[in-house]
């Protein structure tokens, strides 16, 4: 029972989440992994949107400083045509994060409507959508994206954000559908039946608020795919590779050949940023995951505490026999 | 039984989906392989007869559609793929079937070696819990596991093949040598050119398998009947992994078939930047040359080899779960 005491009940997810924004700092820090998630990401999001101040060289702009090391003048060195990569990473911040954040939202308004959809309705509706659900989890994901968008007419973000939304809704469709399954016939979706609410209003007033918590860290699983999966896209050179970002920086890197030349400059940071935000993201994640399901953290402080009350009362017998004797 | 065969079902009605999913994408685009091919040829006069004669060539016609898809599972039936545009005369079987093992060697290998000791780690980190490996391999792990293939395998390839000259930077074997199965000097460039994707593979693939197993042994090592055979005074290798380890694992086996298209996704890419010769590497460079009939071969190999991976791994479940092999009665 100490547990309850000092952290937040999987029940009062929603409210505290709903709650002002002094709150919400309060609960992104109780716990580890949440704060040092959540950290992680405000630092990229704060780069993506201010960033662009710090540097004063525009990211298409080349030079004749061509392909150099890291120095005082280019943070982070600079390409083979001259531009500066320290430029590049923080504009490409922009794009990466808004294509991933896009592909994300429109995902996760998928996986609601068909989850929730295939999980109230049951019968066979659920039956027709279940199915289309379980073939996109089973065909590979990104060699799919890979065929459509080199079959696609245009190039660009958009149709990478098409992409990534429709190769991307298919596991947690699954999962919102099992949890509205479980949640279609308890009482207070029985009473908002009989009140005679409508079919949308008890499907997304009644059971969608009950299911924010999966419903967000859903969300957050789709973003760490959308900006993997969008990076592998744009490696590929399968968006606009005049638009940068993290993924364009590696296509020019490879096509520069950046690596046979010792320009690590020029690859590794692209690819560290991605990996930072996905961890930050996955750590945010598993933090969620941790507070709503106490039995996967780990509590050094209450196992010592149940040795504490153990030893009391192996104590105890012996006062009691000390005060019969 | 019954499930079983019901999965089956699934994965032959999942396997048309694909199927008519690669028969519909390049018709419903605008152009077709042979207007590819010949904008290929820059320039060169083309006559209507070169025309008709290719596309009679690549399979296209004005049919309906519906007699061209009869007339395309006709010629899967037949193994009949069509023609490459790039490797023009060969087909598209043929190059699918000189990189199919090398692809079914590496991604096979390491995705075994990932699985198994990700699983006896997670294994470990869980009887473990709250001791220091239990800290700080979890962190770590999700570090890594957020690494995009690809770029892991450009790191790899920098430090350890350019930088230290540990191994070769790409290819599946040593140039120099014929393809000859039976050499010993072949079959060790072999091995030494697999090493570096493959621990691309497995370190990219490793973290997923270890945190479910351990999340699922926590959540078993807390039931009574593990607390029982501890008090019996059972061996502690025996609770571990006769009692608690052998009911945890089945989490591990259904998060397969989800883990297991990112993977293949993620060895395309190490494919590709060490220039491996398998299937991923075809696939890519195909997109890169709007290959298409090499395209939707390389979609249709991949498509059913997860779609029979993920039916291995459903007979392993139904073997391993006896409430699930039980069902019938």
């Amino acid at each position: 029972m100490q547990v309850s005491s000092e952290t937040l009940q999987p029940q009062n997810f929603p409210t505290t989440f709903l709650r002002g924004g002094r709150n919400i700092f309060k609960w992104l820090t109780s716990n580890r992994k949440m704060a040092i998630g959540s950290g992680i990401l405000a630092f990229f999001v704060l780069v993506a949107i201010f960033g662009p101040l710090l540097t004063h060289v525009s990211p298409d702009a080349t030079s004749n400083d061509i392909f150099l090391p890291p120095s005082l003048s280019h943070w982070l060195g600079t390409t083979k045509s001259g531009e500066d990569v320290f430029s590049q990473l923080v504009y490409g911040a922009r794009v990466s994060l808004l294509v991933g954040f896009l592909s994300a939202l429109g995902s996760i308004i998928l996986q609601v409507a068909m989850g929730l959809t295939a999980g109230y309705f049951g019968g066979w509706i659920d039956n027709i959508l279940s199915f289309i659900i379980n073939v996109f989890l089973v065909l590979p994901g990104i060699p799919l994206g890979l065929v459509i968008a080199s079959f696609a007419p245009l190039k660009g973000s958009v149709v990478i954000t098409l992409l990534l939304i429709f190769t991307s809704w298919s596991y947690g469709s699954r999962v919102l559908r099992a949890q509205t399954l479980s949640m279609r016939n308890r009482e207070f979706v029985e009473a908002a039946r009989s009140s005679g609410e409508t079919t949308v209003r008890i499907i997304f007033a009644e059971i969608l608020p009950n299911e924010i918590a999966l419903v967000a860290s859903s969300f957050i699983g789709t973003f760490v795919y959308t900006i993997a999966a969008d990076v592998v896209f744009e490696f590929l050179g399968l968006g606009d590779v005049t638009k940068t970002n993290w993924g364009v920086m590696l296509y020019w890197a490879q096509a520069g050949q950046a690596l046979l030349a010792g320009g690590w400059w020029w690859f590794i940071p692209p690819g560290l940023c991605v990996a930072l935000v996905c961890a930050g993201l996955t750590l945010l994640n598993s933090g969620i995951d941790e507070v709503a399901n106490p039995r996967l953290r780990t509590e050094p402080k209450t196992e010592k505490l149940a040795r504490k009350k153990q030893a009391e009362i192996e104590k105890a017998p012996q006062t009691q026999e000390e005060v019969v004797a | 039984m019954r499930r079983l065969l019901s999965r089956i079902g699934f994965y032959i009605v999942a396997l048309w989906a694909s199927v008519t999913i690669n028969f519909l994408l390049p018709r419903l685009m605008p152009g077709d392989p042979a207007q590819a091919f010949l904008a290929g040829m820059q320039g060169k006069s083309v006559t209507p007869q070169l025309l008709a004669s290719l596309r009679a060539q690549f399979g296209v016609t004005n049919a309906p559609l519906w007699q061209q898809y009869f007339a395309y599972l006709n010629q899967l039936l037949h193994g009949d793929l069509g023609v490459s545009n790039t490797n023009y005369p060969e087909t598209v079987s043929q190059i699918l079937a000189t990189s199919i093992p090398w692809t079914v060697g590496l991604l096979g290998v390491s995705v075994i070696i990932a699985f198994v000791i990700g699983t006896l780690l997670g294994i470990l980190v869980a009887w473990r819990r709250g001791s220091w490996l239990d800290s700080l391999l979890p962190p770590v792990m999700t570090f890594i596991s957020a690494i995009p293939y690809l770029w892991m395998a450009l790191a790899l390839v920098y430090f350890l093949g350019f930088i230290l000259h540990m191994f070769p930077i790409g290819g599946g074997f040593d140039d120099m040598l014929d393809i000859d199965w039976t050499s010993m000097d072949f079959i060790s460039s072999v091995v030494t050119h697999a090493i570096l994707p493959a621990f691309t593979i497995v370190l990219g693939s490793i973290s997923g398998w270890i945190l479910v197993m351990r999340n699922s042994m926590v959540t078993t090592l807390s039931e009574d009947y593990v607390l029982m055979a501890q008090a019996k005074g059972l061996p502690t290798r025996r609770v571990v992994l006769s009692y608690a380890a052998r009911n945890a694992i089945l989490p591990s086996i259904t998060s397969f078939s989800i883990s297991l298209g990112a993977i293949v996704g993620g060895a395309l890419l190490t494919e590709l930047v060490f220039n491996y010769p398998g299937i991923g590497y075809a696939l890519i460079t195909a997109i890169g040359h709007q290959d298409y009939s090499l395209i939707e071969g390389c979609f249709l190999v991949i498509a059913v080899t997860v779609l029979a991976a993920n039916l291995i791994a459903d007979v392993v479940y139904t073997l391993l779960d006896p409430r699930v092999r039980q069902e019938r009665s």
